[in-house]
């Protein structure tokens, strides 16, 4: 357990000393969610429509553009060799990563998600919804897309290769995500979409570092 | 089993069998396309559009098919090492990847007569979509690798995380409403289609199954050519 904490908090400490990952992730997501309002048009009934998708999909897309910060910087400089050889158990080091990986870039999304749906006109009775799923479903996003980073270390612009990798495995995801806000703005019972979300992250808490272990494995040698 | 990850026997084996498949594919898709075309009957209500169902259908069964064999081959590469499997996996990919996409697009073309529309965005539709998109990752991981041995094992581990939606497809049509007709083939209660035409059905999808192992045998002598050829190269440059 104190490996993991120590990781954890080595992986903050960079984060706060390299400064950028978490503003960077955050001004993304407002440009995104900005961008929607000016193509589609300012017609307060369709962007109320449109919210709970618009929000959810720039949150994957801020997620994912994140993800390199996850492993190649540690890659590039040995120290990521160091710590799968230090004989730690390599899926918990991926998972203490990925929890470092999570509080610096989807966690403020989702403290900035409710002023950009009010932007986006959304209905007062999703919110609780857009809350709860943020707070469910981006460590799904964290915990997946390592699994894409990791494959993806040792590809030279791997960038594209990550998304076309890693959208397609987001997309439960995206679509629990949104029916719950769905389901609220409506008047509907959410419960049933965000245990589903649940489910989807509890699944991935343990298979996602394993998988991603072993890619950070095959990645090193 | 590693009798065959030899590759001088495998070649001359997977040479047989890929002329019989061959000539086995090519006779049931004859059969096949005189019973689905001639002899099953019309639909009551669809008409003779339903005839698009022995294509489609059998194209759809392929897709699911293909990816589950990519899985388990991967698997197998993963945990006990066969030489082959991998290279069975990376050789099956695009074939898989082909029939998703014709199911996808003989569905489309079977929607608009039937349910009106080109596309609906049901859980059937999309997850197959999905899968296509898993394959031509899958490709595309293969390709920007390249190391063979570390592309093979990382895509492995792709193949094996994706794996997860072969069966969301296939329940998809029960755990949500869907437009997509419920299974009418593969049920507990046993096939609800009619034999005269479940026979065509079976035919066309036993034809593209032939006409998988043909493609899969010959992908595979391809790509050991081309590891000769590469270490050819290899040697030729270092000497």
């Amino acid at each position: 357990m104190k490996p993991l904490i120590s990781i954890i908090a080595r992986d903050l400490r960079l984060a706060v000393r390299q400064g950028g990952a978490t503003l960077l992730a955050l001004v993304f997501f407002v440009l995104t969610v900005t961008l929607f309002p000016l193509g589609v048009g300012p017609e307060p009934a369709i962007l109320a429509r449109i919210a709970p998708g618009v929000l959810w999909v720039a949150a994957l897309l801020a997620a994912m553009l994140s993800l390199d910060r996850l492993f190649q910087s540690d890659f590039e400089d040995g120290s990521l060799e160091q710590l799968v050889l230090s004989g730690l158990p390599v899926g918990g080091v991926v998972l203490a990563k990925i929890i470092a990986h999570w509080m610096t870039t989807g966690f403020p999304l989702l403290l900035a998600a409710p002023f950009l749906a009010v932007l986006l006109n959304m209905n007062g009775e999703g919110f609780t919804a857009l809350m709860l799923t943020m707070l469910i479903g981006t460590p799904a996003l964290s915990l997946i897309g390592a699994i894409g980073a990791a494959l993806t270390l040792t590809v030279r612009r791997g960038g594209f290769l990550l998304s076309l990798l890693v959208l397609p495995l987001y997309i439960p995801v995206l679509i629990f995500g949104v029916s719950a806000i769905d389901a609220a703005v409506h008047g509907l019972n959410a419960k049933p979409h965000l245990l589903l979300l649940a489910a989807l992250t509890v699944a991935c808490l343990p298979l996602c570092p394993w998988a991603a272990a072993a890619a950070v494995k095959l990645s090193l040698d | 089993m590693h009798y065959f990850a030899n590759p001088t026997h495998f070649t001359r084996l997977a040479g047989r069998i890929q002329q019989w498949a061959g000539g086995l594919a090519a006779g049931l898709l004859i059969a096949g396309l005189y019973l689905a075309l001639v002899v099953a009957p019309a639909d009551y209500q669809q008409g003779e559009t339903v005839r698009i169902m022995f294509v489609h259908v059998p194209s759809a069964w392929m897709a699911l098919f293909c990816y589950s064999f990519l899985a388990v081959a991967s698997a197998v590469a993963l945990i006990w090492k066969h030489p082959l499997a991998d290279m069975a996996a990376k050789a099956s990919a695009p074939i898989g990847a082909g029939f998703t996409f014709l199911a996808l697009v003989t569905g489309s073309l079977w929607g608009k007569p039937m349910w009106g529309t080109w596309w609906v965005w049901d859980a059937r539709l999309t997850s197959v979509l999905i899968l296509l998109f898993l394959y031509l990752g899958y490709m595309a991981l293969w390709q920007a690798i390249e190391d063979g041995q570390k592309a093979a094992k990382a895509a492995a581990v792709l193949a094996l995380v994706g794996a997860v939606n072969v069966p969301i497809i296939k329940f998809s049509v029960d755990w949500w409403n869907t437009l997509h007709q419920p299974a009418s083939v593969l049920r507990m209660d046993g096939p609800a289609i009619h034999p005269s035409m479940l026979w065509p059905l079976l035919v066309m999808a036993l034809a593209f199954k032939a006409y998988f192992v043909t493609l899969l045998l010959a992908r595979m002598r391809m790509e050991l050519n081309l590891r000769r050829i590469r270490a050819l190269r290899l040697a030729d440059r270092t000497s």
